[in-house]
């Protein structure tokens, strides 16, 4: 579904991606674990078009899409929910998840709607309300929304837990298996190494611009190393 | 003390032109709060719309009213094209130099009209210049209800679109979080473009809907433009709400201090009611602390 080879990426002659090789299969959760800046968000970035990447290729369902324009990247179904969530602020939790469909499934809207509003019935609660307004935990859960919207073929998500309560991270773990369930295909960006593996099929570890393991996460979270890094048993 | 009846003519009068002024101040608060910059060249815009309106009532003999749409069309094309060609590369998204650009622009074009019209003042007569409507003890120039009339409905046009359509959307959510926008496909700087073309399709209007009671010059767009600042910063920067009921409050603040001070006087009249509303609302009439 996604494969990605020999990225090289940064900000101006800054680069901080030298080289990453990573792939997410068809209806895969691939978790993508790393510490501070090791480049996880400029992958995120390079990925849905925000950066060019200086060198490298990034293959979607077959096509390149190196170096494309974000909202061609969004047209083929490549949805990034990012760190920080960039919701919307001024504009109602409505307009928000509308503009979701700005770009893809637009003839859809309506029925996307019903079923974003079923997955978070908070939102419904709260269609009216300023964006802006709201906690940091229903924001995620708009950012999802809004990215759910466009009917992904596969999700990004940014550091989706940053910022949530335990039992906020525990109910948004538990979406994720549901999102999975229903046949998506997930990038999962996470400081939250335990749930994370759980989760997720394959687990790629990014290590100073490089992907420095990758595996399977159940054999990933019995790794030494992991665990010494991440986990600090 | 002027006795009843004038009084309220002149807030009625106020209140009609006030409209018109709402109309520039929407322009100018929707570029203002899609491309967080003062559209230094709106008063050199209006003065090109003005001038378009009275070449199109003079040469082709077209009633300003009828020439609302063509001028505004035109203008908005106008505005389109300068933020795509000139502002948007000029500036390469930066805030200071898209500031000095549309400075620049208003030098140009205010010169470019001296050239080709000179200093002198032009007036048009309409059908309507000097039709007056009794309203119970009111005596109104048509031309002004007409005008209001038509301003009030552009605004309302205006907010449907922004409110109610996916494009008017997308232009607001740009305006804070260009970054989220780009994530859900929007194209910030087609949005940018769009959002400059109608704030300068809105002088397309008003340019069409002054010509009937004020003389057109090159330089005139410079008595419009202070007042509409004045109107955008008391409404609060980048309200829709604050640029209608701020253009009626300063259509009125003229009008009632033109009739208490006298012509010369009277416009202080808008100076002392924005400073008394800044010093209670610091943030203008409708502007969100931000």
């Amino acid at each position: 579904m996604l494969e990605v080879s020999g990225l090289h990426a940064g900000y101006g002659a800054f680069e901080v991606l030298h080289g990453v090789d990573l792939a997410v299969g068809q209806g895969e959760i691939a978790a993508l674990l790393g510490a501070n800046g090791a480049g996880k968000t400029t992958l995120n970035r390079a990925l849905s078009g925000l950066i060019r990447p200086s060198a490298g290729r990034i293959r979607f369902d077959g096509t390149d899409i190196t170096g494309l324009d974000p909202a061609l990247i969004v047209e083929a179904g490549l949805i990034h929910v990012p760190e920080g969530r960039l919701v919307f602020p001024d504009l109602s939790v409505a307009d928000n998840l509308r503009l979701g469909a700005y770009r893809r499934a637009k003839g859809r809207l309506r029925s996307n709607l019903e079923r974003v509003l079923a997955i978070f019935p908070r939102l419904a609660e709260r269609l009216g309300q300023r964006a802006g307004s709201m906690s940091g935990g229903e924001q995620q859960m708009l950012a999802i929304g809004r990215g759910l919207m466009a009917e992904p073929r596969l999700l990004i998500l940014d550091e989706p837990s940053l910022g949530l309560s335990p039992l906020l991270t525990e109910q948004l773990f538990a979406l994720i298996a549901r999102l999975h369930g229903d046949g998506l295909s997930i990038l999962l960006v996470e400081q939250n190494v335990v749930q994370t593996l759980e989760v997720a099929g394959m687990a790629h570890v990014l290590e100073h611009g490089r992907v420095a393991m990758t595996g399977p996460s159940a054999e990933l979270s019995r790794d030494s190393r992991l665990r010494a890094a991440y986990l600090g048993l | 003390m002027p006795d009843f009846d004038i009084v309220t003519a002149a807030l009625v009068g106020g209140v009609l032109t006030g409209g018109v002024y709402a109309l520039v101040a929407l322009g100018l608060t929707l570029i203002y709060g899609v491309l967080h910059i003062v559209n230094f060249a709106h008063g050199a815009l209006l003065m090109v719309a003005m001038f378009g309106a009275w070449f199109l009532a003079t040469a082709l003999g077209l009633d300003p009213y009828a020439a609302v749409p063509v001028v505004a069309l035109g203008m908005f094309c106008v505005g389109w094209a300068l933020y795509r060609f000139v502002i948007g590369r000029v500036s390469r998204g930066e805030d200071r130099a898209i500031l000095l650009t549309t400075l620049g622009l208003s030098v140009v074009l205010e010169n470019l009209a001296l050239v080709l019209f000179r200093g002198d003042t032009r007036t048009i007569e309409t059908a309507l210049s000097f039709e007056m409507v009794e309203i119970g003890p009111l005596l109104l120039p048509v031309a002004k209800i007409v005008s209001a009339g038509v301003a009030l409905v552009l605004a309302g046009l205006l907010w449907a679109f922004m409110d109610l359509t996916a494009t008017g959307r997308a232009i607001r959510a740009v305006a804070r979080e260009p970054v989220g926008a780009r994530l859900v496909g929007i194209r910030p700087d087609r949005m940018f473009a769009l959002a400059y073309g109608i704030g300068v399709g809105c002088l397309g209007a008003a340019g069409c809907l002054l010509l009937p009671s004020f003389y057109v010059s090159p330089s005139v767009g410079e008595n419009f433009v202070l007042v509409a600042f004045t109107i955008v910063v008391l409404g609060g920067m980048g309200s829709f709400p604050g640029a209608l009921v701020g253009g009626i409050l300063v259509g009125v603040a003229e009008s009632l201090g033109g009739l208490f001070l006298g012509e010369s006087l009277g416009p202080i009249s808008i100076s002392v009611t924005f400073i008394a509303i800044l010093l209670l609302r610091p943030t203008g009439l409708f502007g969100a602390a931000r």
